[in-house]
């Protein structure tokens, strides 16, 4: 076997920035509303569409910061 | 027949052309041989960023999801929208769970989730319980796919289940010979198909309509004119909780879905995964976008086919696309959705097919068990499973399916404890689990059985909201039934495991390591480790 390297591991505190995306669309107070409406779609639409964004800008932070170094 | 004419030549032949790509899969990225189980049922364990996206992104948004998720938004409204939060939260969820276990995968050589179980609890009877699971889970899923062709062929006027058999039998047969990399291969065109539909029509549309808000005011109208409660284009205070609680579930039990793993399982490295998982909810800005084709369906006024007096919503998609499109282009967006049900119809079958091989048969019937023995039986339990699916179909009532799918994601829920928090943590004791999963699953199924829907009569498993009120509480607030079972079985896994190693029960074996959970394409797997001495 293998003898595991010291340094290796996924733990790193960039990881809580994971929490953002998960727990954002989990809260309707933020959302469930009509105005302001964006384009013709009201806030309850643009903003929910909106958290993907925001979980794609939060997955690739923590993608870049944990990369391992070769 | 004659006023669809067009759409039919172009349905057909973009559907007999990926067919033929099917079979050529095989050849694709030459295997060796495909005579095991990491070559016909995981690709190779090889694909790359590209064809991971394309493979999992045609893997999760499927056929069903194109036609259904619209018609629910066409129905009630934003109660349907539930696509969206759910779809956020599942890849950074991904990202942080599943990763683990294409790690562990890759140094035990596991193929399905049940594998890990067994190997991380010494328990062939908890993972056999896994492998049932998602079997079950599965099957309705694969069924769920050919409503998604039948609303298309539906509204090209054509009728009767033997266009649905031939196509299953298509599929079947090149599934059979090309295993993994025939849907990932046809994924491409599946999903550029997609692409390309979804974008005119969210520009085409709203540009004839009159504009997005002349869209969600016609909406409105419609939801504030009917007498029921539960719609609206927002949503009320009683269904706030079942739409995150659905929402937090149904990103939960996506990836514990068989399929979602073998996707994952198929790539090639960490970084792959950790890529994806930034660029996969691309999709997801599709299916909002595809959601609001429902309300775009009744701005324009669409009418869903009638079949023997019931009106069947999930014609709306297509009924809308013949309404705006021109006939050839209504014939490439019927492809796209038709090619949309074969992709994960042959990764859930695949997957299915996966778990009776490692945890049925080779567990029970042939523990020594060759590669290639593996492989056969692989195939051939991927045509029956899909031969199942079609007998579904054709035999039984198409809501029973839904019904089935339904239980499905709450039934595969129960997987939870043993598979993602096993990933982390090793303190359940397998009796414990194995309690859980029991519990787990009477409470889902009890509940689920207990829902009704007095608007349409429906007494049982008409839906998946649970009033707590039948709790004996005064409220009229709904929750997700599948979040309910999974907290009595994490209850009983965690009382269960105080109680028996108070008792003194002999713990499981475990195979693996902590840096088994984070190891890469490079590090050595103990297969390669066993055959050096």
């Amino acid at each position: 076997m293998s003898t595991p390297e010291k340094d290796r591991g996924d733990r790193s505190p960039w990881n809580w920035l994971l929490i953002v995306p998960i727990i954002l669309p989990l809260l309707p107070f933020l959302y469930n509303a009509n105005d302001p409406r964006l384009f013709g779609f009201p806030r309850f639409y643009w903003l929910q569409l909106a958290f993907i964004a925001v979980g794609v800008a939060c997955t690739t932070i923590v993608y870049r910061m944990t990369k391992r170094r070769r | 027949m004659s006023a669809h004419l067009t759409e039919i030549i172009v349905f057909v032949t973009l559907f007999l052309g990926v067919s033929g790509m099917g079979f050529v899969a095989a050849r694709w990225r030459r295997p060796h041989s495909l005579a095991s189980l990491d070559e016909w049922g995981l690709g190779g364990r090889s694909f790359g960023s590209w064809i991971t996206w394309f493979l999992i992104g045609g893997d999760l948004y499927t056929a069903y999801t194109f036609v259904a998720v619209p018609a629910l938004l066409w129905g009630a409204g934003a109660t349907g929208f539930f696509a969206m939060p759910y779809t956020v939260i599942t890849y950074p969820l991904v990202f942080l769970v599943l990763i683990r276990l294409w790690s562990v995968s890759h140094v035990h050589g596991f193929v399905t989730p049940a594998d890990f179980v067994r190997a991380r609890f010494g328990s062939p009877t908890l993972a056999l319980l896994v492998a049932i699971t998602g079997i079950v889970a599965t099957m309705p899923y694969i069924a769920l796919q050919l409503v998604g062709i039948e609303a298309v062929l539906k509204s090209m006027g054509v009728s009767g289940h033997l266009p649905i058999v031939i196509a299953f039998a298509i599929l079947a047969a090149y599934t059979y010979q090309s295993g993994l990399r025939a849907p990932a291969l046809i994924a491409f065109v599946k999903d550029s198909l997609i692409y390309i539909v979804i974008l005119a029509a969210v520009i085409v549309i709203p540009w004839k309509l009159g504009g997005w808000g002349t869209i969600f005011d016609a909406a409105e109208a419609k939801f504030a004119a009917t007498p029921a409660p539960g719609d609206g284009t927002l949503l009320n205070a009683n269904n706030q909780v079942q739409y995150v609680t659905l929402a937090l579930g149904s990103a939960l039990a996506l990836f514990l879905y068989p399929h979602s793993v073998t996707g994952v399982l198929a790539s090639r490295n960490r970084d792959v995964i950790k890529r994806n998982m930034s660029a996969l909810p691309l999709y997801s800005l599709l299916l909002g976008l595809i959601a609001l084709l429902g309300y775009m369906a009744i701005a324009a006024g669409v009418k869903p086919i009638t079949t023997a007096g019931k009106p069947d919503n999930n014609t709306i998609v297509p009924q809308l696309f013949d309404q705006v499109f021109p006939d050839w282009f209504t014939g490439v967006a019927y492809a796209a959705i038709g090619i949309g049900a074969l992709v994960p119809a042959a990764i859930m079958s695949i997957a299915a097919a996966n778990l009776f091989t490692r945890n049925i048969y080779r567990e029970y019937v042939k523990p020594d068990a060759s590669d290639a023995d593996e492989a056969r039986v692989s195939k051939i339990t991927s045509l029956l499973v899909k031969i199942g699916a079609v007998l579904f179909i054709v035999f039984l009532d198409t809501g029973f399916s839904i019904d089935l799918q339904l239980i499905g994601g709450v039934i595969i829920l129960q997987t939870f404890p043993a598979v993602a928090l096993g990933l982390y943590t090793r303190w359940f004791h397998r009796s414990g689990l194995i309690a859980g999963w029991i519990a787990g699953m009477s409470t889902g199924v009890l509940l689920l059985y207990n829902i009704g829907n007095p608007a349409t009569g429906k007494l049982h498993f008409a839906g998946s909201a649970f009033p707590l009120a039948n709790l004996g509480l005064d409220t009229k607030v709904t929750v997700y039934a599948g979040l309910l079972a999974l907290a009595v079985n994490l209850l009983v896994a965690a009382l269960g495991t105080i109680i028996v190693r108070a008792a003194g029960v002999a713990e499981g074996d475990d195979a693996t390591r902590p840096d088994h959970y984070v190891a890469d394409e490079s590090d050595p797997r103990i297969k390669d480790l066993d055959l050096t001495p």
